[in-house]
């Protein structure tokens, strides 16, 4: 094997090793101190409880996954059509980017409750929730790609006599998707975490519970092995949710952009 | 057009491509002048001193840019980017990323990207400055053929006195605060030139004029700052 390949080996090895020797630390020293269930349960008992209860918790799941994969596909379109809106005039941006950072600014545990009491439906007001979370990346970062057009570039277009549409679709969006994946990587996380808190405010059970319903009645309840096992699908649905941003942006820019080439 | 950095080389070029307005004057183009609102002609052409590719499209992509703005469908300008880039020696890179290419080859892709559309006048703006000397000699030749061959008009800024020798029928040296045209110098030597002129007599003789009236300029430009800076 050459060094390359070895070393790119390691680089998926490595964490996985950590992440080995941590559990393996867990459960040994939970064994050894007999640590109650109900303060650190051992991953054994995480794993049984998360195959036993595994019809309830992946229900739960799916509830609070579709609702993140909602909120940051209306995050996307919204954030980029304000963008696109940004970049037509300095005075729109001027005008409403202060508003756009008080959104960011104010926490979602404040005005999740507002949201939830105007919107009638409960999950269209827990997708809004999730969307005021994840949609300022996306502004942001969109808003700076399309304006970080090389010059000399844009002086070609225009000795060419370049529409402005002919601006925008070949020299600013193309210029833009760089900055635009960054945000998207942020935001993928954002909904998510947007989702968990809003359904942690709006507490909805039932048929339409999400993950968060579960950990917050498992620690009423006390049950805290399923409340760990909530916690670790949250956790490996998150690193799905950041691996998907990174796989597009790799489909997108893997051919041309620096940031996507492998390093030779 | 020679001259030290700041001399206004490059505004001059962007007051003729029109990304400029003159504050005052006018410019004639082939004996018709325009202002401010008229643009020149389609005939017109520029290379930058960076090679200016876009890094999302292929090489042949980029060349193809002046004919796709202007609407000319695909099947229609394949003949002419296969020609500008036969031109440049770049036939067998048509379908590489920019970023696949040496700085040489990228340099030569904006060329081709130049004269796809057949200009009239072509804006170079020392395009050659931030290459190694041998490229920049060997790009040097392949202009002077490419001048011949298609018998345009080349207006070439540069601040190597060596390289405006080499390529010019005639030479405008510039000088500093205020950027003003100092001399204008004809250099009388047939093409092609090549290597033997490059180490003749005659090519230092051109040099040394040039050197001189370029450090003149700059000289000069001193000599008017003396009184303002004494006032303070």
């Amino acid at each position: 094997m050459s060094r390359p390949e070895r070393d790119a080996g390691w680089r998926h090895v490595a964490p996985l090793a950590v992440a080995v020797v941590v559990i393996a630390l867990w459960q040994a020293l939970t064994v050894a101190y007999e640590v109650p269930v109900y303060l650190v349960p051992s991953p054994q008992v995480v794993a049984e409880t998360l195959v036993a209860d595994a019809g309830l918790l992946f229900a739960s799941l799916g509830v609070t996954v579709s609702i993140a994969l909602m909120a940051l596909g209306v995050a996307v379109v919204l954030g980029v059509a304000i963008a696109l809106l940004f970049v037509q005039s300095r005075w729109i941006e001027a005008a409403f980017t202060p508003y756009v950072v008080l959104l960011q600014v104010t926490p979602i545990v404040a005005i999740a409750p507002l949201i939830i009491l105007w919107v009638k439906d409960t999950r269209t007001a827990l997708v809004l929730c999730a969307v005021v979370v994840a949609i300022f990346p996306i502004v942001s970062d969109t808003t700076l790609g399309l304006r970080s057009v090389d010059p000399r570039l844009a002086d070609l277009f225009r000795m060419n006599r370049a529409t402005r549409w002919q601006v925008l679709t070949r020299l600013r969006i193309p210029s833009a998707l760089p900055y635009f994946f960054g945000g998207l990587r942020i935001a993928s996380g954002l909904a998510l975490i947007g989702a968990v808190v809003a359904e942690f405010v709006a507490g909805t059970g039932g048929q339409g519970a999400g993950l968060a319903y579960q950990i917050l009645m498992s620690g009423i309840q006390l049950n805290i092995p399923r409340l760990f096992a909530a916690l670790v699908l949250i956790t490996l649905a998150g690193v799905a949710f950041y691996l998907g941003a990174v796989l597009a942006s790799k489909l997108a820019l893997g051919r041309w952009h620096e940031s996507e080439l492998q390093s030779r | 057009m020679l001259g030290p950095s700041g001399c206004g080389k490059s505004t001059l070029l962007h007051l003729i491509a029109g990304l400029e307005a003159p504050s005052s004057g006018s410019i004639a183009w082939w004996g018709s002048s325009f202002d401010a609102t008229g643009t020149p002609g389609r005939g017109l052409a520029m290379v930058f001193q960076s090679p200016t590719l876009m890094p999302w499209a292929r090489v042949d992509t980029n060349v193809r840019l002046p004919l796709s703005l202007a609407g000319v469908p695909v099947a229609e300008s394949d003949r002419a980017v296969r020609d500008a880039l036969a031109l440049v020696g770049l036939s067998d890179s048509a379908r590489l990323w920019p970023r696949e290419l040496s700085g040489g080859m990228q340099m030569r892709a904006s060329i081709a990207r130049a004269l796809v559309n057949h200009p009239d006048l072509l804006l170079m703006d020392e395009p050659f400055g931030a290459l190694d000397e041998f490229t920049r000699q060997r790009l040097d030749d392949e202009l002077i053929a490419l001048w011949r061959e298609r018998g345009l008009t080349i207006v070439f800024v540069t601040h190597s006195i060596h390289e405006a020798v080499y390529l010019s029928t005639r030479v405008a040296v510039m000088g500093p605060r205020p950027g003003r045209l100092v001399d204008e110098v004809a250099i009388d030597e047939p093409h092609p030139r090549g290597e033997a002129f490059r180490v003749s007599t005659g090519f230092a003789g051109y040099a040394q004029r040039l050197s001189a009236r370029v450090a003149e300029a700059s000289g000069g430009a001193m000599h008017d700052a003396g009184p303002r800076a004494r006032r303070a």
